[in-house]
Formats: C-alpha cells, structure tokens, sequence
C-alpha cells in the first residue's frame, strides 16, 4: 500500500483537537495525582491502624496491576454503582489515582527524611501536629522530590493514552478516527507519536528549569 | 460480590495468565537484548552510534508504547511487515523495554570507577577483556535491582497488548466485564492473577540480587 503523507493536512484538525485533550487529561491527571499523593502519604503514614493498613492494600493492589486494567474497573464499576460520569472524567480519575499512589510512595519517604528536628522546633513554637506538617514538615518532603515526581509526570503524559480505549477523544482516538476514514494507520499514528514525543520533550524541559530553581533555593 | 461466577470464569483467567507469562518472558528477552545492544552503542567510541543510542532511548521513552504498538501492527502493513498480534506485541513492548534497559544497563556501567578500567589496562588486559573482566561482573551485579524494576514495569505493560485483541489476561477481564457486567468480580481475578506473577517475579529478582552480592 506504501506510505502517503499527503493525507495528514485533511485530518491536522481532528489530531490538533485531540492533542488539547490529550494536554488537558493530563494536567488535570497531574493535579490529581500530585495533591491526591500528598494527602495519601499523610493517610499513609499517620491515620489510624484501623484506616492505614487497608489503605496501604489498596495501594499496593494499585501497583501491582497494570493501569489498563485499573480503568477497565474504575470505568464500567462506577456505571454499575449508578454513577454514570463521562469517559474523560473517569479516565483522568483512573490515571489520577495510578500516579498519585505512585507519588504517595515518593513523598512517604521524603517525608520520613525530613529531620525529626523539624516537626519538634515547629512544636515549640506552637503549631499544632497538624500545622506542623502542612507548614513545615510537607513543604520541605515534597521539594525533595520533584524531580522524580516529574518523572511519573512525564510518565503519565504517555499513559494518557490509555484512557483511548474507554472512548476519550484525545490524541490517540482522534488518530484512530482520522485512520478509519482514510485506512492510514501508519501516516496518522507516527502524527501521534510526533505530537507525544514534541509535548514530551517541552515537558522534559519544564523538568529542568524546576530543577534548576530547586537547586539554587537550596 | 459474585462468587458463583467467578469459580465459572477463573479457568479462562488462569489459561490468560499462562498468555501474559508467555508475553512478560519473550518480552524481557528482546527487551534484553535491545538494552545490551542500546547500551553498547550508547558507550560506543562511534559518535554515530552514540547518535543512535541516544535517538533510540530518547523517540521510544518519549513516546506512548501504545502507539508504538499501534505503529507496528496497524502500520506495518503498509511498509511490508506483517505480523499477527502476539507477535506485534512481543516485538513492540521488547523494542520499547529495551530503550529503558539501555539506560539501567549503561547507568551501571558508567558508575564502575575509572581506576578499575585504567588498573586492568596496566595489568595487560586489552580493553575488551578488561571490559568483559574487570568492569561488566561489577557492573552486572549492580544492574540486577534496576533491571527488576523494568521487569515489573514490563509485566505490567504487556496489558496493552489487549488493545490489539491479544487473548491475555487484560483483554480477558474486559470481555467479561463486557459480557457479564460484574467489572469488581473480574479485576478482582485478574488482578490476583497479576500480583502473583508480580510478587514471584519480585521474590526472584530478589532472590538474584542477594546471589551476586559479594559479603
């Protein structure tokens, strides 16, 4: 059948809209997955036993099954609950979940770093256990982990796609519909990967720019 | 909860979970493979295959290893490579495993002392055997634990294969969660299907690293 790129400019639309999508999943996700993270290592780590350890089940039930299959759940088992959302809110649902018990784990451990000191001097001064950590001890934990943190970003960019098989119109859907009106696989996913690969790299470069910052606030 | 039906259904589950195994081990052989070869061109003296590495880690890190899928099975076709599903999804998730085992096997390399390089070179050893002797059974026992957690990772990306209608254990759970309605039944059975095949692989990996380690 052969290659024939001049096709692309008919659909360029159909793939553009489907890549704001794919850019609004996945900072939506992000969000999700940094903030639902923080407070997951805080349930994680100081909620009562009763609460604690079937939290850290589901978590690790979380990272032991792949995120396809976790959407699959998240998807149909809500329909089946009677809540009946719209695909992309359960897709930026199901891959603010994944990433969040990912970046839990990450903060658990920054947390458990930040000197002991710290909490005890944020005591003396008056805050409660509470303030303690969202003021002082948090803070400190979660810039000591932006960088990895960036890493699961980067990381769910790529795994919004996914979210194509529940029926999300973004990059990869849009690069299917444009397929299925011109049988042009080959053309239209390289587009795809093109437009992941440009937002990859525009994020890997944000990446840096913290990093850098991080590094002279230091 | 439908206890009934997933003692009906389960067969099907454990014969999909021989599928994924299947798939995680051809997988993790290619991926191998690609990461040895990806690493040795990243280290190459060759600036053009220190080009090609670094161009390989970089388009297939940084793309969806869905689309890669998509690319090879749906596009292949088109420039004469024609492949059945499992196939394609061998070779699609080993190509794309690789690129990241380029970077643990390279990072453990690197992180061999020079002086041991430079001390093997002064005993008399060429540069390969100084390589194959002195830096790789270092550098090996190094990579087991990174090398461990691709492998977790791979196994958990061989579900993508069910998006090209590979019969494994993902495309299982969502035939029957199609056909029966009972989604928490069905990513329950998978799901444990799954975190066997993930804690035995852990347990082994484990198992390895304690191995090579000198006391």
């Amino acid at each position: 059948m052969g290659l024939d790129f001049t096709v692309i400019p008919g659909y360029l639309d159909i793939v553009l809209l489907g890549c704001l999508w794919t850019i609004g999943i996945t900072v939506a996700a992000a969000l999700l997955s940094f903030f639902g993270g923080i407070a997951f290592a805080v349930v994680a780590l100081y909620a009562p036993w009763i609460i604690r350890q079937p939290f850290r089940l589901v978590e690790w039930v979380f990272m032991g099954t792949p995120l396809l299959l976790q959407l699959f759940l998240i998807y149909f088992g809500l329909v089946q609950i009677g809540i009946d959302l719209p695909a992309f809110v359960a897709g930026i649902i199901g891959l603010g979940l994944h990433f969040a018990v990912y970046n839990s784990e990450l903060i658990q451990t920054a947390i458990l770093s930040v000197d002991k000191g710290q909490m005890e001097a944020a005591r003396t001064v008056g805050l409660s256990r509470g303030q303690a950590l969202r003021k002082v001890v948090i803070p400190q934990a979660v810039r000591d982990v932006i960088p990895p943190i960036g890493n699961n970003m980067i990381a769910l960019l790529k795994d919004s796609a996914l979210v194509s098989v529940i029926g999300v119109s973004e990059l990869t859907l849009s690069a299917q519909r444009a397929i299925g009106a011109t049988y042009r696989p080959f053309e239209f996913y390289l587009l795809a990967a093109a437009f992941y690969y440009v937002i990859n790299l525009c994020m890997e470069w944000v990446q840096r720019r913290i990093e850098r910052r991080i590094a002279i606030s230091r | 909860m439908d206890f009934d039906l997933m003692l009906r259904v389960y067969p099907f589950f454990i014969e999909a979970a021989g599928t994924t195994i299947l798939l995680s081990v051809l997988t993790a052989i290619l991926g191998l493979t690609c990461g040895a070869l990806g690493a040795a061109a990243r280290l190459s003296r060759l600036v053009v295959f220190r080009f090609l590495g670094a161009a390989y880690v970089s388009v297939f890190r940084g793309t969806p290893a869905l689309i890669q899928l998509f690319i090879l099975y749906f596009g292949g076709p088109q420039i004469g490579i024609q492949l059945d599903a499992f196939e394609a999804g061998v070779i699609g998730l080993g190509i794309n495993a690789g690129a990241y085992m380029t970077e643990t096997i390279r990072g453990a390399i690197i992180s061999i002392d020079k002086g041991q390089r430079e001390a093997a070179r002064t005993l008399g050893l060429s540069q390969f055997q100084g390589f194959y002797k002195v830096i790789l059974p270092q550098a090996a026992r190094l990579m087991v634990r990174p090398l461990g957690v691709n492998l977790n990772m791979l196994i958990k990306a061989t579900a993508l294969v069910a998006a090209i209608s590979v019969i494994e254990l993902t495309y299982t759970a969502q035939r029957y969660i199609g056909s029966t309605y009972k989604p928490f039944e069905m990513f329950l059975l998978a799901g444990i299907l799954y975190m066997i095949i993930i804690y035995a692989t852990g347990r082994g990996v484990a198992w390895l690293d304690r191995k090579v380690q000198i006391n």
